[in-house]
């Protein structure tokens, strides 16, 4: 079978006609296997919904519970026959219950990425390179700029400056899903024991955590009664990005903007959003470890979505690895 | 080394004075010498090292690298020694250093690096860093130019509060010192004697004024104070010892390089204390927009020096030969001024005149009236003051003319830094120009500052509510003659601008007032504008 047979792009995501199913679909449709929970990846209104149990949580938490007519856990390993097409789902590293999809079917076999990472990340599994005919990778950090450095480094940093600034807030824009749960988690592994304070957008998913077992310490609501803005100094307030440019932000002493983000890495994208200590901690593979793993999976062929297709293409074509850019349309890197 | 990049990629970002001197004076301390003296070298400008072209970073990274791959990267940072720093590879794991070498190390191997090695040298100490920063700051060490937004100034301030001194200490020890500066930090750290002065056309520390304000000269008599114009140009001081010739800048740097037709004119020994100007064509006085031409430059061409001669209006002397007039009152010190000016060359030196009064009321009318466009007020100088450095109130006043404004219509905002980063402070305004019956606005200038906070809240709503349109951090707010935020805007002057669309640039604008009550279609018109820049 030819692998442009068993997956393609159409207007609704990744489709496989012999299965019957979409990877990640950004409309609703009939049947969805769902990688991961950010929300351009995971959308509500599918009929059927196939994820790991950790990701259908996810979108119960944030769409309610009504989010699909139907849905069915996806055991990680564990090989499920969609109309007698073979699916297995597979740590991606990207959050909380991340999964790449291999499909196979008559002798090929394809692993649609999703998004993942190879770094560890104390908040979710590792991800394990499967091999495979075809390689879906995501290339969000797809060129070779993109080197993300030691996490511990940049959590180091933060909370120097905490110590070097006491008396302003240190605020930490990190999304919601995933990112401000992994930069709690390695601040408490530096050592750090204070409270941190969460903006309401984190609550309820860093709970979600706490129940899965990732320890996330005394985490306070970031909302203050009249005339205790000094309560916040020197304090980590960790929030979704969007709070930052918003009059939420405008309750914390002179605050010292963050942002933990892979987009980091470049001096301009920190100084247009006006952030003065940028957090280079990414949930996405930076570039040597997308092509490592482009190399560990064995695949003769790689298909490049979401990201910097050109790079990646190229360098695929310079190591006699058969590539193609995927255009899948609105994927928007929520995680990052 | 990494110390030293870390402090470079947060100082870059860190938009508040207070907080860069924090990080300065924290990276003093912390860092050994002579790293740290290193470091205070590369930021002010006083590091010398053979420049790497960017050609040749350029081919260095060619040979490393598929050039296409490089190209992609290039041209997404944009700037090419980031973009370098970012994906240079780490060497083959035998080949690795075993630690990124120190700032000192660094600059010895590029200092001691002939013209032909710089590359090879260069290549082999960013194979030894091991992060990115590291990597970038080598390459800005060889490339020149930190651009990280700290001025000499600002460091020797960070020096003066890492020792718990006067800024004006540190700058006049200045010029007796060299790279690595181990006795200023010696000093500093109070285990050194301070420095000597090197005995050569050392800078003063300069006298400042304060603003008049509400009530000042009531409890003052106007016989003890003299009165002169206040000039728009440049304080400048000019020093000559036993053949050594200086021109500083206010602050103590050294601008004598970029005034030649100035210096020659330099026959005697003494320290005086004036405002650089420019002749105009016809021999009087040019205005400031003229003497840009001969600012910010540091060589000068011929033609430029013939188009634009400089020269000090002299308004006091502060030391002849051997003795230092600075202790004697001012009274004292213009007599002696008189005389000694009487024997300069009259088109390179001339004095400042006194102006008559008979009392504050005349005052206030005339500097509200100067008799030419580069002056700006009059100073107010009492006649029994000695010339002290710093910023005394009493001594000197001056007394500005009342800004100029004009009323202008708010067309893009862009969000603030720190504290501000949650707000859309910084505004840009425009006039209107073309027909009357058709006209469009032009952009004019830019301000940030001005308003109350509590205004700043207004108009920061007032953007969010009627942005058309955003690019980044910066919104587009509409703007046309029926909708639109009036702002009355007050500057200091204008000068002509090639760069701007308008045609002028404007000097020191801030918002005065928020005219919620003006219809933007009666805003100002460029041509009202232009009328000013030919006074
Ligand atoms: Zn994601």
């Amino acid at each position: 079978m030819r692998a442009k047979d068993l997956l393609h792009p159409r207007p609704e995501g990744l489709y496989c006609p012999p299965g019957d199913f979409f990877i990640d679909p950004v409309r609703p449709v009939d049947r969805a296997l769902i990688t991961h929970g950010h929300s351009d990846h995971a959308r509500s209104g599918h009929a059927h919904v196939m994820a790991t149990d950790q990701t259908l949580q996810i979108m119960a938490l944030r769409y309610g519970e009504n989010f699909a007519g139907a849905t069915q856990v996806a055991k990680l390993g564990e090989v499920i026959e969609v109309n007698g097409v073979k699916v297995s789902f597979h740590p991606a590293g990207h959050v909380l219950g991340s999964a790449q999809i291999l499909v196979e079917h008559k002798d090929c076999r394809i692993v649609a990425s999703g998004d993942y990472k190879r770094r560890a990340d104390p908040t979710c599994l590792s991800f394990t390179p499967i091999s495979c005919d075809v390689f879906i990778t995501e290339a969000t950090f797809g060129l070779p700029v993109f080197r993300h450095p030691p996490d511990t480094e940049e959590v180091a940093r933060l909370i120097k400056s905490t110590e070097q600034f006491p008396e302003r807030a240190h605020l930490v824009g990190a999304y919601a899903l995933g990112k401000a749960q992994r930069v709690i988690r390695l601040v408490r592994d530096a050592g750090y024991d204070r409270p941190i304070y969460i903006h309401g957008a984190l609550a309820k998913l860093s709970r979600f955590y706490e129940e899965q077992g990732v320890a996330l310490g005394e985490l306070l609501p970031a909302t203050l009664e009249k005339g205790n803005k000094g309560d916040f100094a020197g304090a980590i307030v960790v929030g979704p990005p969007s709070a930052f440019a918003d009059r939420w932000a405008r309750r914390f002493p002179d605050p010292v903007a963050s942002f933990a983000s892979g987009w980091m890495r470049i001096r301009q994208r920190a100084k247009q959003r006006g952030v003065e200590l940028p957090l280079i901690i990414s949930d996405h593979s930076d570039w040597d470890e997308l092509i490592e793993t482009i190399a560990e999976t064995g695949a003769s062929e790689v298909w490049v979505t979401h990201g910097r297709e050109e790079a990646l293409v190229r360098w695929c074509e310079i190591n006699g690895i058969r590539a193609q850019p995927l255009h899948l349309v609105g994927y928007e890197d929520e995680g990052d | 080394m990494n110390r030293f990049a870390e402090l470079l990629d947060r100082l870059v970002l860190t938009p508040s004075r207070l907080g860069k001197l924090k990080l300065l004076t924290d990276y003093f301390r912390e860092t050994e010498d002579p790293d740290r003296g290193l470091a205070l070298a590369a930021i002010t400008g006083d590091l010398t090292i053979n420049a790497v072209k960017p050609a040749m970073l350029r081919a260095l990274m060619e040979e490393r690298m598929d050039p296409v791959l490089f190209r992609y990267s290039h041209d997404y940072v944009g700037d090419l020694a980031e973009a370098v720093s970012l994906v240079w590879p780490a060497p083959e794991s035998h080949l690795r250093a075993n630690r990124t070498p120190t700032l000192s190390e660094v600059v010895e191997s590029l200092q001691t690096a002939s013209r032909s090695d710089g590359p090879r040298v260069l290549a082999r100490l960013l194979d030894s860093a091991e992060s990115a920063s590291a990597r970038f700051a080598i390459i800005k060490l060889v490339t020149g130019g930190l651009r990280i937004g700290v001025s000499a100034r600002l460091a020797k301030q960070a020096l003066a509060d890492l020792g718990g001194v006067d800024v004006n200490e540190v700058e006049e020890v200045w010029h007796g010192l060299s790279v690595p500066y181990l006795n200023l930090f010696a000093w500093l750290e109070g285990h050194g004697e301070k420095p000597e002065r090197k005995p050569e056309a050392l800078f003063r520390s300069v006298m400042l004024s304060t603003p008049v304000e509400n009530n000042d000269l009531e409890r003052l008599e106007p016989e003890h104070y003299a009165a002169e114009w206040k000039w728009d140009g440049i304080r400048v001081q000019v020093v000559a010892e036993n053949g050594i010739k200086r021109l500083y800048s206010r602050t103590g740097d050294d601008v004598s390089g970029a005034f030649p037709d100035l210096m020659d004119a330099v026959q005697f020994d003494a320290a005086i204390d004036g405002e650089l100007l420019v002749h105009d064509k016809k021999g009087g006085t040019g205005t400031f927009s003229d003497l840009q031409q001969r600012l910010n430059r540091k060589t000068v061409s011929a033609k430029v020096m013939e188009d634009y001669p400089v020269f000090v209006r002299v308004y006091d002397l502060l030391q002849e030969g051997e003795e230092d007039l600075r202790p004697l009152p001012f009274e004292e010190r213009r007599k002696r001024l008189e005389r000694f000016i009487s024997e300069l060359d009259p088109f390179r030196f001339d004095l400042s005149p006194l102006v008559e009064f008979s009392d504050w009321h005349d005052v206030d009318d005339k500097r509200k009236r100067p008799p030419h466009p580069v002056i700006e007020g009059v100073m107010l100088k009492r006649w029994s003051a000695p010339y002290m450095a710093g910023r005394a109130k009493g001594p000197w006043f001056k007394w500005k003319r009342d800004p100029y404004t004009v009323d202008a219509v708010l067309m893009y905002a862009q969000r603030g830094h720190g504290k501000r980063s949650s707000f859309y402070s910084d505004y840009t305004f425009g006039v209107w120009t073309g027909p009357e019956e058709n006209p469009e606005l032009v952009p004019v200038g830019k301000a940030y500052f001005g308003f109350t906070d509590a205004e700043l809240k207004q108009i920061d709503k007032y953007v969010r509510d009627h942005t058309i349109d955003r690019f980044g951090p910066v919104r587009s707010v509409r703007a046309d003659r029926q909708s639109g935020l009036v702002l009355e805007v007050a500057f200091e002057g204008l000068a002509r601008s090639t760069r701007h669309k308008s045609g002028i640039a404007m000097r020191f604008p801030r918002v005065s007032r928020l005219r919620w009550d003006k219809p933007p279609a009666e805003a100002d018109r460029l041509e009202s504008l232009e009328s000013l820049l030919d006074r």
